[in-house]
């Protein structure tokens, strides 16, 4: 809600100044977004009236006039503007006036011709933005007064943003009550006009949907004379609202709105057949609207109808076929109350947001449609003229909004509020705010009034109550709560903890969108893996929900590569998405990416490139953070990954997770220069932790054989890690593979492999017989699963 | 007496040429050499002892005494000596082992985290330190906890203003943390104090807005917590997170429909002191959060009743404390993951 001070203070007029006004409003909830001068910064602008216009001699499109500022002799000066012409009052900047942005006016020649001054156009002197030609100012205004004075300028625009609970503020009149109540000052009356009314000639009213429209009201002004201009003082507040002029009558009704709050419609009485019907829009009933555009209703929606056709979407928007023109002799005016329900989402469901229907889809005050009407024929009768009708109305007092009244319990306000507000103090604030207030047994019984849509229940009227007190006053108290006991589970890791390894190990955490471009993602899936669609993407390139985190990833490792980084490490953790809309699976992953050398450029270490088992041990020492056992990495395929480097994680038989280098074939399509490595993980998985448990500490030493295995090349170090698992000793301590060769002394097809096994007995020094059997069982076992024999 | 001074003088000349020869020995090996050539068996002093024979017997024990005073004082040089050399050796080869010690260290240098995450563990530490728990829930959300269980029925003018992305008519992108709130709530039982960080998303992009963006959503519910300690909790964190005691912290009253009453928070502009700036539009304030205590149709629609319990809730945006706390001028910055910005939270 935006509106001038000035026009505020003719409703109430505190002594305090506009930043004091603003920060009073703000500190009562009404937010001040803005105050803004509504001109221009300006001097020396005054009434003129072209006198003559003569063609300048020696350029097309300049003009030398002869204004008349009531000085002592008539001003000669150039012009450009397409609409001078004789007659004409426009503002004028003599010399030595200032113009916005410190423009100084001098005596100038123009193409050879002297000028005494220029000629203003309204977004000269700063009044509106990007209007061409001279500001015609009314015929009457004087010649030779400032403008400043003459416009009434010295004034400044407020700008409220309003919640949507204060409808009642949507009106100069409502914020002049809150004014009121804020500052103790005396408002305004309401305008309670008394209509001459010269007519007898009504228009037929029939509601069909009383609940959405308890009331309508009508009246006919016949005889109009839409040619006139709408007064000046008129243009001026709303162009300080924020609304343009078109023309006396749709004038009015927004003037009216902005006064009282009431949103209204005046009609081209004679493109009306039979009478008004307030009904619901037939199912892809067609309707052109006031701005062109042709919208299909639906049922849920209310439009007022003539006997032939819908007319306006109610509360919402006029239609073109009825609207007034130039041509317009007889008005028929509406004002009407709208139930707020009938009217909330249907505008956005057009996509239409208009004054009218955020004011109804918050609730206007049901007893407004009487003394709007009454307020705008009394104004269209003062500019358009015209004989007014009658009222004719419609109401259904059932469907009215019922009048609230709430308990209030003195000792609530102290458990919601925290403090103690004295009791007259209470009633003074409520009664103020136009509540009704008796005393009961618990504290207050309130009335509220049929403009505050918001107060309902006790808390409402607590807020208010604290509102008043003043938020700022409220002293700042620790609670005194119960005493709520912490979980310390050691079977879960800390998110953080896994962010600090990564974060040791080098990796910078990126945080990427959880939606994406779907080709990117196309090449990433798994196969078969569809990516969960938004209904309402703001680009195509963000329109999938993400089903891995390798996306965002790659594209924040591309970013980086084009700005020329060649050494990358970055993780993030985050959702991802799969499933169906109505079976959504979101967890919680942890992924990176990786690319260039293993180390930064460094003079203490040979450079080479970053490799699969670099980042396969960060991923292990993720996974060991938890102590998980029962992991392993298998070679699988993944569509995104190399064929040869790509292992999907195994916990137990749980697949947790992918690492690999990215498949060469997507260094295309991904726009990628780099060879990268990715994993991801559930991150569930890894936050799973074991939690310690004792065993005594052997006094015997331990003793370390070494094997040397041939074993076929296609046997992997994972096969043969699988088969000593099985095999079952208590003496044997740990089991390390320390080296695989093959080349020189290895049959072609062969590898060697070299494990240390550590034995020890916890009570006992061990025998070569205990050792050596323990040997011979590996060997064996070795020997039958993977083909191993001991290498001579 | 002139034979006792010559045999004196004589070991003398042995003990001078042994300190000369003493002196003179570089390395173990000739130092070994000058004991054998004095000391030893066949050495010159005990070649000395051996021609006492001829000394008489009232002369034997002066020379006698002469002779072990020689032999500790060479065998105390030779000592003397060796430790020296042992010294000097040490010292040139720990000279030879000199490095540049102003070169820089070896191996992988740290990351960092995202200065969104950075500030994320900041507010939950605060607040778990305040017995807050964290809790979590789907950014995947059907409507009712989104909107309806927060008192945003249908066609609510608020939900036109969250700018929602839509799966379709029930399930959305959630637009807030609140619907944790809801979920907890339905769940346990109160007391309950939980915080509920996480992504959330609007369907709006521009210089001021990303389509996706973090909260931390906080929860109160006790028998026993009012607005004035609504104030409290929220103005002593905020004093913690700007690390500053006498941070002004301004409340104003706001309109949630899932809180009442409700307020928005400002604090004191950080930038500017107060003093009006760029960043705060000039009026010294800057908007931080939401807050405001628990509407009873919250309460009502996860069955806590709302006479016996209060409860108090807010709301904070992160990547707004993160640029105020470190001066990030673009709110777009923490999501290009240009690691010329992220490394600057290192």
């Amino acid at each position: 809600m935006k509106f001038s001070e000035k026009w505020l203070r003719e409703w109430v007029n505190p002594d305090i100044d506009s930043a004091t006004l603003a920060e009073q409003l703000t500190q009562a909830g009404l937010e001040v977004d803005a105050i803004e001068a509504v001109a221009g910064d300006f001097t020396g602008v005054v009434v003129g009236q072209v006198v003559s216009v003569e063609a300048h001699p020696d350029a097309d499109k300049l003009r030398c006039c002869k204004v008349d500022v009531a000085g002592d002799e008539l001003l000669s000066i150039v012009c450009g503007a397409a609409n001078v012409r004789q007659d004409l009052k426009i503002p004028v900047a003599v010399v030595g006036s200032v113009l916005p942005g410190n423009f100084k006016i001098k005596k100038a020649k123009l193409r050879g011709v002297e000028s005494f001054g220029m000629l203003c156009g309204a977004s000269e002197i700063g009044l509106v933005d990007n209007v061409k030609g001279l500001m015609e100012l009314a015929d009457d205004a004087p010649v030779g007064t400032d403008l400043r004075d003459y416009l009434d300028l010295d004034d400044v625009s407020i700008d409220v943003d309003l919640t949507p609970n204060r409808s009642d503020c949507l009106g100069i009149a409502g914020i002049a009550r809150e004014v009121g109540v804020l500052t103790g000052c005396d408002v305004t009356q309401w305008p309670q006009e008394t209509i001459n009314e010269q007519s007898s000639k009504t228009f037929n009213i029939t509601v069909d949907a009383p609940a959405e429209c308890p009331r309508y009201i009508g009246r006919v002004i016949e005889n109009v004379n839409v040619k006139a201009s709408t007064p000046l003082w008129m243009q001026e507040k709303l162009r300080r609202s924020g609304i343009r002029s078109l023309g006396p009558v749709v004038d009015v009704t927004n003037y009216v709105m902005l006064e009282l709050g009431q949103p209204m419609h005046a009609f081209d009485l004679e493109k009306l057949s039979g009478g008004i019907t307030v009904r619901a829009a037939q199912n892809a009933e067609k309707l052109i609207l006031l701005d062109g555009q042709e919208v299909s209703l639906t049922d849920n929606t209310l439009v007022i109808a003539d006997d032939s056709f819908a007319l306006a979407m109610a509360g919402i928007m006029g239609g073109e076929a009825s609207s007034v023109t130039d041509d317009t002799k007889h008005l028929f005016l509406e004002a009407a109350h709208f139930n707020p329900l009938a009217i909330a989402g249907r505008a956005r469901a057009y996509g239409l947001h208009t004054d009218s229907s955020h004011r109804f889809e918050r609730g206007v005050d049901p007893a407004l449609p009487r003394i709007a009407i009454d307020r705008a024929t009394a104004l269209l009768l003062d500019i358009v003229g015209g004989e007014a009708g009658p009222i004719t109305e419609a109401i259904s007092e059932s469907d009215l909004p019922e009048t609230e009244v709430i308990n209030l319990r003195a000792a609530r306000i102290k458990r919601v509020l925290g403090i103690t507000i004295e009791a007259e103090q209470v009633e003074d604030w409520l009664t103020r705010l136009g509540l009704v207030v008796e005393i009961n047994a618990e504290g207050w019984q309130v009335t509220v009034p049929s403009f505050r849509f918001d107060l309902a229940i006790e808390v409402d009227l607590i807020e208010e109550l604290g509102r008043l007190y003043g938020y700022d006053k409220l002293p700042e108290t620790r609670p005194q709560g119960t005493v709520l006991t912490t979980d310390i589970s050691e079977h879960t890791l800390a998110t953080h903890r896994l962010q600090s390894l990564l974060v040791d190990r080098g990796y910078q955490e990126a945080i990427t969108y959880s939606f994406g471009d779907p080709k990117i993602q196309q090449h990433l899936a798994v196969e078969g893996e569809q990516a969960i669609e938004l209904a309402n993407p703001i680009s195509a390139e963000l329109s999938v929900m993400r089903t891995s985190l390798w996306p965002g990833l790659i594209q924040a490792l591309v970013y980086n590569l084009n700005r020329q980084h060649d050494r990358i490490r970055l993780f993030e953790v985050g959702r991802s998405f799969s499933g169906t809309n109505d079976n959504v699976e979101q967890h919680r992953q942890i992924a990176g990416v990786v690319c260039g050398s293993r180390y930064a450029e460094q003079w203490a270490e040979k450079q080479r490139a970053v490799d699969f088992f670099d980042i396969k041990a960060d991923v292990e020492a993720l996974l060991d953070l938890g102590c998980e056992e029962n992991i392993r990495f298998v070679s699988e395929q993944h569509p995104a990954l190399h064929p040869g480097q790509s292992a999907r994680i195994y916990q137990g038989d749980i697949a947790i997770g992918w690492i690999g280098a990215l498949h060469p074939r997507l260094n295309k399509p991904l726009e990628l220069s780099a060879k990268a490595y990715v994993f991801e993980l559930t991150l569930a998985a890894v936050l799973k932790a074991k939690v310690p448990s004792f065993e005594s500490l052997s006094k015997f030493p331990a003793i370390r054989r070494d094997l040397a295995l041939l074993v076929n090349t296609t046997v992997t170090a994972g096969e043969i890690e699988h088969c000593l698992n099985g095999v079952r000793s208590d003496i044997l301590k740990s089991i390390q593979l320390f080296d695989v060769y093959s080349g020189a002394g290895v049959e072609l097809d062969k590898k060697s492999i070299a494990i240390a096994f550590q034995l020890q007995h916890s009570e006992r020094t061990l025998t070569d017989e205990e050792v050596d059997a323990v040997i011979e069982t590996v060997t064996e076992t070795l020997n039958q699963q993977v083909g191993a024999t001991i290498r001579a | 007496m002139a034979e006792l001074d010559s045999q004196l003088q004589a070991l003398n000349d042995i003990v001078e040429l042994a300190k000369q020869a003493i002196a003179n020995s570089e390395t173990n090996a000739e130092q070994e050499a000058v004991r054998v050539e004095y000391m030893g068996k066949k050495g010159e002093i005990t070649a000395y002892l051996k021609q006492l024979g001829k000394v008489s017997v009232e002369q034997r024990p002066v020379i006698g005494k002469s002779v072990n005073l020689a032999k500790q004082e060479v065998a105390g040089l030779i000592g003397t000596r060796s430790k020296l050399l042992a010294e000097a050796a040490m010292n040139a080869a720990l000279a030879a082992e000199t490095i540049d010690v102003s070169l820089p260290g070896r191996g992988e240098q740290i990351g960092g985290l995202h200065p969104v995450t950075r500030t994320l563990q900041r507010i939950e530490q605060y607040f778990q330190s305040i017995g807050f728990q964290v809790a979590e829930g789907p950014e995947i959300e059907d409507s009712t906890h989104n909107f309806t269980a927060l008192n945003i029925p249908e066609h609510h003018p608020a939900r036109a203003m969250h700018d929602t992305f839509y799966f379709n008519a029930e399930t959305l992108l959630r637009t807030h943390t609140s619907p944790v709130q809801v979920r907890v709530m339905e769940k346990e039982p109160p007391p309950l104090r939980v915080i509920a960080p996480g992504r959330v998303y609007r369907c709006d992009s521009d210089i001021t807005h990303t389509p996706m963006f973090h909260q931390v959503e906080g929860l109160m519910v006790d028998e026993n917590v009012s607005f004035t300690d609504l104030k409290g909790i929220l103005a002593d964190f905020l004093r913690a997170f700007f690390e500053k005691d006498d941070l002004n912290v301004r409340f104003r009253p706001s309109y949630f429909p899932f809180t009442e009453p409700s307020a928005e928070a400002d604090i004191e502009c950080v930038m500017c002191n107060g003093g009006g700036c760029r960043v705060c539009s000039n009026t010294g304030w800057l908007e931080v959060l939401g807050c405001g205590m628990v509407h009873p149709k919250v309460f009502e629609h996860v069955d806590i009743d709302s006479e016996k319990y209060l409860g108090l809730a807010f709301g904070m945006g992160v990547e707004r404390l993160a640029m105020l706390r470190y001066g990030v001028k673009d709110l777009r910055l923490f999501f290009e993951n240009d690691l010329r910005f992220l490394r600057q939270f290192n």
